[in-house]
């Protein structure tokens, strides 16, 4: 198996998806069948090579990068670029749940088809998703990261766009008229492009600065953490490199102020979109704050740890209290994002061995745990043609299964131990308790902890709020008699494994840790010193 | 993988020589007594059945639970009577040998931190094991009468067997993280268990209240085993108390306060105590079997149990620990058990007399864990999870014939449903503590160690020790006044009363036999078996357990005539005269009556002061100022720059455009509208991001 582990089963995990597309793309429109078998074939055979990855992947070195191409493996000669991609025990669960999430929207897509149909376009969009995911993770030079970046863009915003939600949106202050899904993909589009943009200018600096250090440019990852954890990126340079890569990676997660385009992002894109949305990309934000801002820029991080922890603090409460006041459903779900993203990047500020192994599990347990809710809340407005819970109410009579499946996804989203969101929760409040001495602000990070406590009791209370207004009580009259199909066999096939990774990690988190622990370590040590 | 605990035997003879030291009242028998027998062996290392059984149990009933014969019922009991059984047996080994046992399976490393899953087979889980398994399985066994032919029947064993479930992993909990873990899922089910008539939102909303209640202990509770964790380095319970005993001073003693008020708080949640109590007496929405458990063996049980599994921390013979906390937590216990016990008194439903009783006898639970009588107020956690199943499930024998909570709707049953009335009295006596029933050796053993705690040093004791006597005379008034208004008088209800089926009167006698005999176990002077038993513990250490000798006679003396005069009086104003019963239940006290019908307005400024304002005002003005202010200045900014956009427009780069109309035209079943609505703004906003960015860019250069 040297060619899997030479680079080329993670080439192929990376790309298969991509190929998959084409092949859609050359499937005439009509053989709508063969088309939705294809793309299953292909993100099936993503998925088993993914599975094959966690497994041969050598868990007691997981702080190096495995299964990678050669670093020198040439691919844009004249700016030192290389094809080099691998995986360690930090992108290990993202690739992982990337393909799985990539399966289960495939198939959950077999019968619930967003207006204006067209499958194969759909499909092909998922596809294309699925390569700039992965590759995202496994990227291990700055302009092939930025590249797979930018692929997720366009799929999604024309999933958003032309899938997305008809209804006419008031835009308040400028009082603007328009359907929901343009003004959410044109606002997802421009903040990720903004943020991008300056992303791409941290890159670039860093490629120029590199020089001075290495003698020739780098956009090498490890040659710059290398470099970066000895200290060659400082004072003004380091820090607006570091804004420019804030604002690009905050912008994706999203970090309060600049998450105002996920409710309506969220809230227009067709189902599958919003699943993709919330389990994956919102990942590639965080994800690369911890493989490329921590080691690349660790004196500036630590500088920025303070700004980040109350960023993240603000996101915590704020998008809590912002759940509390919603009439929507799926609206909600996408604000809770703003809260759990707020523990995963509390985490991340910490600077900790702990926090970062919270933020790795919360993303995982978030991916999992939104994506089911999302999934749920779809096949709702799928089936009341509404999502306003003024109107909803006796779930639990209607559709019992969906009630419970709510009910389940609601306790896991409020981080109820023993389910997989509990551990990213609880550990991120614990590394706020003792960050890395270096910020010199624990008694900030303190303060942090105590309010990310109160945000899981405002948590727990909009779940709440949500499962009595959506599940309990008497149906009312519009729906008394009307006869609803309850959760199908394509909802079950693509939700079930979500309700088992969810316990599966919540019992046995090491699914998660065992990978990330080591490599954690490594990377902290690196970056912080011992 | 499985990790037997070694014991430090030098831990056991240095703080056995101290407790021996600290002269004969403390920790009586001492450590000399309890031989460490460590009986490993397939017993205890088999013993996370106890654990995993009822668990499995929830997933049989929820999968397949509705095709079997008995709907499920079969499948609880008899994981609720695997459980008893097993309980029983460690019970009997740890009572004649002694069993100090943790086995554990490591479920992930983070950082230096082991997560482990595991089970304790020490006196104290044994004891807990044994008290969820015999209570449990007699309120199953009553609960397959009582719910016949309810709408949800499988659906509440499911949550039933979670919640049982849930307890059992939280006293088998070795450390911190998996207690937790038992302590949530615990708090989940029993939110089913309350909201189980979830069509009336009256009900939702009891569970919404008992689920955030507790959250919001918990947050104290999370708060308080993070420091307690990271303090130690580690979860585990004998990692801290083995900081504790041997008085390392370090992170932990220098939070020690924090840490101790934090966990207390979290206790103070789940086992009701005042002013986070508010949520158990609305619990009553749920159905009978749930109160019965819920109040007695479970659930409440857990803030009292952690106390106890924390107990070398509080009493803190070093003097650098949870010492402090103490105080607070005699305090907050004997507020609990004064104040609550008003309520009782004026409540009509006789599920909430019960309820506030129940609150009330936390309170002196509580109040010995803060006088630092462990086994006293484990021992009345012990006596009172009988009695108080007991007198739960007679009521709801009660409510299941006269299709009523309600008192004014009872009265004279006692001819109709005698064993109902007889189990009933025996479940009373034990309560308000009339020798020999079990609560007369469980209460006046927490009375005396607050006489002794008072003597030594711990003044707060003294007054709490008279709050304690005077709430034995209000349970006994209130007590009285609920056997008079149900049993005695004349029938004021509308159904016609019968006594209930075997399948609800079996578990009455059952838990009748325990509420007269389980004080027996500790009759101090003669036989203190429980004692002896609780204190085999997982380390082997001194407690420092202010334990009394013998009967207390001077405090025997003053409690058992006050308790006394209290029966006397409500019979008085009660029992007396048949015809004015309903009557003399008017009889109110102006200014203190209304305040004990309004709980005291602690529900009021909940709900008003807190809850009301941050759904409402708070997050409305939170959302307002999202949508407004800063997606407002998004909005703006992007209107701004579309008008920059038309003016680059001429600049228009063709590249762009052609792709996104190249994959617009691909795109069919759509609009032309909608293409050019794409392809133009698209271009526009990006044609602007690209021009910032080469702005940005030449600034960034000459900076």
């Amino acid at each position: 198996m040297d060619w899997f582990e030479n680079g080329w089963g993670l080439s192929l995990i990376v790309f298969l998806p991509v190929v998959g597309a084409l092949a859609i793309l050359a499937i005439p429109k009509a053989k709508e069948s063969l088309l939705k078998w294809t793309a299953l074939a292909f993100s099936l055979v993503t998925l088993a090579l993914a599975i094959m990855l966690a497994m041969q992947f050598d868990y007691s070195a997981a702080d190096t990068y495995q299964f990678g191409t050669a670093q020198d493996t040439t691919w844009i000669s004249a700016i030192n670029a290389h094809f080099h991609i691998a995986v360690d025990g930090i992108s290990l669960p993202l690739v992982v749940l990337a393909a799985f999430i990539t399966v289960l929207v495939i198939i959950y897509s077999w019968n619930h088809w967003p207006e204006p149909h067209n499958p194969k376009l759909l499909l092909a969009f998922v596809l294309i998703l699925a390569t700039g995911m992965t590759g995202t993770f496994v990227a291990l030079d700055l302009v092939l990261f930025f590249v797979f970046f930018e692929v997720v863009l366009l799929p999604m915003y024309f999933m958003i766009g032309i899938w997305g939600d008809r209804g006419i949106r008031e835009v308040p202050v400028v009082k603007w008229k328009i359907e929901m899904r343009l003004y959410a993909s044109l606002k997802f589009f421009v903040f990720t492009l903004f943020g991008s943009a300056f992303m791409l200018l941290g890159f670039l600096a860093l490629y120029f600065k590199s020089e001075e250090a290495l003698g020739y440019r780098s956009f090498s990852m490890i040659e710059l953490s290398d470099i970066g954890a000895a200290g060659a990126f400082t004072g003004t340079f380091a820090f607006l490199v570091f804004a420019g890569l804030f604002l690009g990676f905050a912008v994706k997660v999203p970090m309060w102020p600049l998450h105002t385009w996920l409710p309506d992002a969220h809230t227009a894109a067709p189902t599958i979109g919003s699943v993709i949305l919330a389990a994956i990309l919102l990942k590639l934000g965080t994800y690369a704050f911890i493989r490329i801002s921590i080691p690349i820029l660790p004196e500036q991080a630590i500088a920025w740890a303070p700004f980040i922890g109350i960023l993240a603090v603000i996101g915590i409460i704020y998008g809590s209290l912002a759940c509390l006041a919603q009439t929507d459903v799926k609206r909600l779900i996408a604000y809770s994002s703003v809260g759990h993203m707020g523990f995963v990047m509390l985490g991340i500020a910490t600077m900790t061995e702990i926090g970062i192994n919270a933020a790795i599990i919360g993303m995982v347990a978030h991916g999992l745990i939104t994506g089911l809710l999302f999934f749920i809340a779809g096949s709702m407005a799928h089936r009341y043609h509404t999502r306003d819970m003024g109107r909803l109410g006796g779930q639990m009579v209607l559709m019992p299964k969906m009630g419970v499946l709510l009910g389940f996804a609601a306790m896991a989203s409020l981080g109820l131990p023993s389910l997989a969101g509990f551990w990213g929760e609880f550990m991120s409040l614990m590394a706020s308790f003792t960050p890395l001495e270096a910020i010199e602000a624990t008694n900030l990070f303190r303060g942090f902890m105590v309010i990310g406590a109160i945000g899981t009791v405002l948590t727990a209370g909009y779940m709440l709020y949500m499962l009595r207004n959506v599940n309990f009580g008497e149906p009312a009259e519009e729906w008394a008699d009307h006869e609803f199909e309850d959760v199908d066999s394509y909802e079950w096939l693509a939700w079930a494994p979500l309700v088992i990774g969810t316990i599966a990690i919540g019992v046995f988190p090491k699914i998660v840790f065992g990978a990330t622990n080591d490599a954690v370590v490594g990377l902290v040590q690196k970056a912080f010193g011992g | 993988m499985y990790r037997l605990l070694t014991l430090a035997s030098q831990v056991v003879l240095a703080a056995g020589e101290e407790g021996a030291a600290e002269g004969g009242h403390e920790a009586e028998g001492g450590h000399e007594a309890i031989v460490p027998g460590i009986t490993d062996g397939p017993l205890v290392e088999w013993a996370w059945l106890i654990v995993v059984v009822p668990i499995i149990a929830v997933f049989i009933i929820l999968f397949w639970g509705k095709k079997l014969p008995f709907k499920g019922w079969e499948v609880a009991e008899g994981a609720l009577g695997f459980v008893a059984l097993y309980g029983t047996v460690l019970m009997y080994f740890n009572a004649t040998q002694g069993i100090v046992y943790e086995g554990a399976i490591e479920i992930a490393r983070i950082g230096d931190y082991h997560l482990e899953w595991g089970w304790m087979v020490d006196g104290l889980s044994i004891m807990m094991y044994f008290l969820v398994g015999v209570v449990g399985l007699l309120v199953f066994t009553y609960a397959k009468g009582y719910m016949k032919g309810d709408v949800r029947f499988t659906w509440f064993f499911v949550s039933f067997s979670l919640f049982a479930g849930g307890m059992l992993v939280l006293v088998a909990a070795p450390n911190l993280i998996q207690l937790i873990v038992g302590w949530e899922l615990v708090g989940v089910s029993s939110y089913l268990l309350i909201a189980h008539y979830w069509e009336d939102f009256a009900n939702v909303d009891a569970g919404n209240k008992a689920f955030m209640v507790n959250k919001v202990a918990d947050a104290g509770l999370f708060l308080g085993a993070i420091i307690m964790a990271v303090s130690v380095g580690s979860f585990n319970f004998a990692d801290i108390i083995d900081v504790v005993v041997h008085g390392e001073e370090g992170m932990l003693s220098q939070y020690a306060f924090w840490t101790g008020l934090l966990i207390f708080i979290g206790a103070m949640g789940k086992s009701a105590q005042f002013p986070l109590h508010v949520w158990l007496p609305d619990a009553m929405a749920g159905p009978t079997p749930v109160s019965a458990l819920m109040h007695a063996a479970t659930m409440v049980t857990a803030g009292v149990y952690l106390l106890g599994r924390l107990f070398p921390f509080y009493i803190d013979e070093a003097g650098i620990f949870g010492g402090d906390v103490r105080d607070i937590i005699i305090v907050i216990g004997g507020l609990t058990l004064f104040l609550t016990g008003f309520i009782a008194i004026v409540q009509d439903d006789i599920k909430k007399v019960l309820a506030y009783s129940t609150v009330s006898q936390l309170g002196y639970m509580v109040a010995a864990m803060g006088a630092g009588a462990y086994t006293a107020g484990l021992f009345h956690l012990f006596t009172h999870a009988f009695f108080k199943a007991l007198l739960f499930l007679a009521a709801g024998s009660v409510i299941h014939a006269v299709h009523s909570n309600n008192m004014s709707d009872m009265g004279g049953l006692r001819k109709k449903m005698p064993i109902t009335f007889w189990t009933f009295i025996a479940g009373t006596l034990a309560l308000i503590g009339i020798f020999p029933f079990a609560g007369f050796f469980s209460k006046d053993e927490i009375l005396a160690s607050m006489k002794y705690s008072g003597q030594h040093g711990q003044d707060v004791a003294n007054f709490i020790l008279i709050l304690g006597i005077a709430g034995a005379f209000i349970t006994a008034f209130y007590m009285t006044r609920a056997v008079a208004l149900t049993f005695f008088g004349e029938y004021k209800g509308h159904a016609t009363p019968h006594e209930s089926p075997k399948m609800m009167a079996y578990p009455l006698i059952g838990l009748g036999f325990f509420a007269v005999t389980a004080g027996w176990i500790n009759f101090p002077g003669v036989y203190t078996g429980f004692t002896t038993w609780l204190a085999t513990r997982v380390p082997l250490t001194g407690m420092g357990d202010h334990h009394a000798d013998g009967l207390d006679w001077a405090l025997v003396l003053i409690v058992t005539p006050t308790v006394l005069a209290g029966v006397a009086i409500g019979w008085w104003l009660y029992g007396k005269d048949k015809a004015t019963q309903a009557e003399r239940d008017t009889f109110r006290i102006p200014v203190l009556w209304p305040l004990f019908e309004n709980l005291y307005y602690i529900d009021d400024f909940y709900m008003n002061g807190i809850v009301r304002p941050t759904m409402g005002p708070i997050a409305r003005i939170v959302l307002w100022w999202d949508m407004n202010v800063i997606d407002g200045i998004v909005n703006v900014v992007g209107a701004g720059s579309l008008g920059v956009a038309k003016v680059v427009r001429t600049v228009d780069s063709n590249v762009v455009d052609g792709l996104y109309n190249e994959i617009g035209a691909g795109v069919d079943g759509l609009g032309s509208s909608l293409r050019r609505s794409f392809t133009g703004r698209i271009q526009q906003y990006a044609a602007f991001s690209f021009i910032g960015v080469v702005v940005i860019a030449v600034l960034f250069i000459i900076l």
